[in-house]
């Protein structure tokens, strides 16, 4: 019921979490873009420091962080695995068929897997640390520019915003409803998994029927305001951009540039 | 069955900020054949304390992996036993347990899911049973449509038509009878006249009076509702806080009107009736139920 699930605001106070939204999501792209233009050790890491320092000031526990990736690890296992198999690289130790080890292929893999991993920690720091409100701001504020072109922007960011904000609500309705199918003998842990997956009909229906319920509740509570949305709407909490975020946009930049130099001067492994 | 808990805590998210501490420290026992009513406000821990009942939440000395946390200080281990079940022993059968304890959620009929009347209300049944001798297509139609009659509807009008056909109340009662067809001893009921007019109210505590009487053994109804509790119940408990403030049958429970406001509950209608009386200098000796309110009156007026 009030059990939390993974990526969900971590309400603590922290130098990351004061930070502009808009600057997180800039920092979120531009990290992505620099480990997945580093090439090489030291490049990456470079991008795991970076990653650690900014995990350190967040303040977030460490367990909570790995617990994100822990989300991903059947994924990143795959990958790598698939990668191992079907590199073809030069140094071969070992074949069979279309399936080939390689020293290349490994290294790959395992820059791979790093990349996945740094991913999936930055991008669950991000929303660890801003609120679904202020990230929503973030990024209607950051793609603003695009209304001159009739996009629209604020209703984009609106139905972001309560898919973010409807995620708990559902997750502990999903929880809700478990718990009274429970009751009733309900069993998700036995059985192969087809009867696995019909024992989840008792809570998809009943999940469905009350998303569409609050559906329509929130879109009549909103008429009923006689909600317009985009011009002229003020915002109660006006973002700024401060010393901090300053710090944060050269910390980024000063990534990039390091990985990109690195990159051409020195080269990579792959 | 008899309900028996001692030093019962549980706290949610421990050791995160979300940390809240929904039971603290909490000691009950329930009799047999009580129609036992669970008072407090909302985040008083009643909810929790209910769903320890038939092990929807675990004491953690009952989970497979048992965490090897040192018990608190001065805090003796948590005891649970309903019946002969021991819920603080992981070899306990949580499924058997399940099926004597039954519990009727909030708004029951938002979990009804199947295609037909009987096909929702059999789902328990079903799933309850031993996985290698399903019940049989007979004895299914027998329990539906004694579970059906339970709760006052007809199984020749309702069994094949869609749950969600059904007008709000029928759809509640539907909803316990696919609790009661399994014939749970205890049957527990978190709110379960919440969001029906006064007739649905009154039809609902009609209903579970019935039930108490031939059905289930002992009641549990959580609420925090005082008439609904003056009303039915013999025994009553507040919670305040995550504790036991309270364990008294609801005609004395209702003489302590200032201490249950000030942990934020109401008093019923009829026992401010008799304090309004009283500051008149008019003593009403009554039962707080609307039934005995009246008979006190009449008999004042036959004396006068």
């Amino acid at each position: 019921m009030k059990d939390v699930s993974f990526g969900q605001y971590y309400p603590i106070d922290s130098p990351v979490h004061r930070l502009d939204p808009r600057l997180k999501l800039l920092f979120l792209i531009v990290y992505i873009a620099a480990i997945f233009v580093a090439d090489s050790f030291w490049g990456l890491l470079a991008c795991a420091g970076v990653l650690l320092f900014s995990v350190l000031l967040s303040r977030v526990p460490f367990g909570k962080v790995l617990r994100a990736v822990k989300g991903v690890i059947f994924l990143v296992i795959f990958t790598a695995v698939i990668n191992v198999l079907f590199y073809a690289g030069e140094t071969v130790y070992w074949s069979w068929g279309i399936f080939s080890v390689s020293k290349e292929g490994m290294v790959f893999s395992a820059f791979l897997i790093l990349r996945i991993v740094l991913l999936v920690i930055c991008s669950s720091l991000l929303t660890y640390t801003t609120t679904p409100v202020s990230l929503t701001d973030g990024v209607e504020s950051l793609l603003s520019p695009l209304k001159v072109i009739r996009f629209p922007v604020h209703e984009l960011a609106l139905i972001m915003s309560i898919a973010l904000r409807m995620i708990p609500v559902l997750s502990e309705e999903t929880a809700r409803i478990q718990n009274a199918q429970k009751a009733r003998g309900a069993d998700f842990e036995s059985g192969n998994l087809i009867k696995r997956i019909g024992a989840f009909i008792p809570i998809l229906v009943p999940l469905i029927l009350s998303a569409l319920r609050r559906a329509d509740e929130l879109g009549d509570a909103m008429e009923a305001r006689c909600y317009m949305g985009g011009k002229k709407r003020t915002k109660y909490k006006k973002l700024r951009f401060g010393w901090g975020d300053l710090a944060g946009a050269l910390l980024g930049a000063a990534l990039l540039t390091g990985v990109i130099l690195l990159r051409i001067y020195v080269g990579g492994v792959i | 069955m008899r309900i028996v808990a001692e030093h019962l805590t549980h706290i949610y998210n421990e050791g995160s900020p979300f940390e809240a501490r929904a039971l603290d420290d909490v000691t009950l026992t329930i009799e047999e054949g009580e129609f036992f009513g669970i008072l407090g406000h909302t985040g008083s821990g009643k909810s929790t304390f209910v769903q320890h009942l038939n092990g929807l939440i675990r004491l953690p000395s009952s989970l497979k992996r048992a965490k090897k946390r040192k018990p608190k200080e001065g805090l003796p281990a948590p005891v649970l036993r309903v019946g002969d079940f021991d819920l603080a022993d992981k070899k306990t059968d949580f499924r058997a347990l399940r099926k004597k304890v039954g519990i009727v959620f909030q708004y029951p009929e938002q979990q009804l899911f199947a295609e037909t009347v009987k096909d929702d209300v059999a789902f328990g049944l079903k799933s309850f049973a031993d996985r290698k001798h399903p019940p049989e297509e007979g004895e299914i139609e027998t329990a539906v449509r004694e579970a059906l009659g339970a709760v006052g509807l007809r199984y020749e009008e309702v069994a094949s038509q869609s749950p969600f056909d059904l007008s709000g109340g029928q759809k509640r009662r539907v909803a316990i009878a696919g609790v009661l067809v399994t014939k749970p001893e205890v049957l527990i009921l978190d709110e379960p006249a919440a969001g029906l007019d006064p007739l649905g109210k009154n039809e609902i505590a009609d209903l579970l009076h019935r039930l108490h009487g031939d059905w289930c053994k002992t009641v549990i109804i959580v609420s925090h509702d005082m008439d609904e509790i003056a009303e039915n119940c013999t025994m009553s408990a507040v919670f305040a806080e995550g504790k036991v403030k309270y364990v008294l049958p609801p005609r004395e429970l209702f003489k302590h009107a200032e201490e249950l406001s000030a942990i934020g509950l109401d008093i019923p209608l009829v026992a401010k009736l008799c304090r309004a009386l009283s500051a008149r200098g008019v003593e009403i000796g009554c039962d707080f139920t609307a039934d005995g309110f009246v008979k006190a009156v009449l008999a004042m007026r036959g004396r006068a």
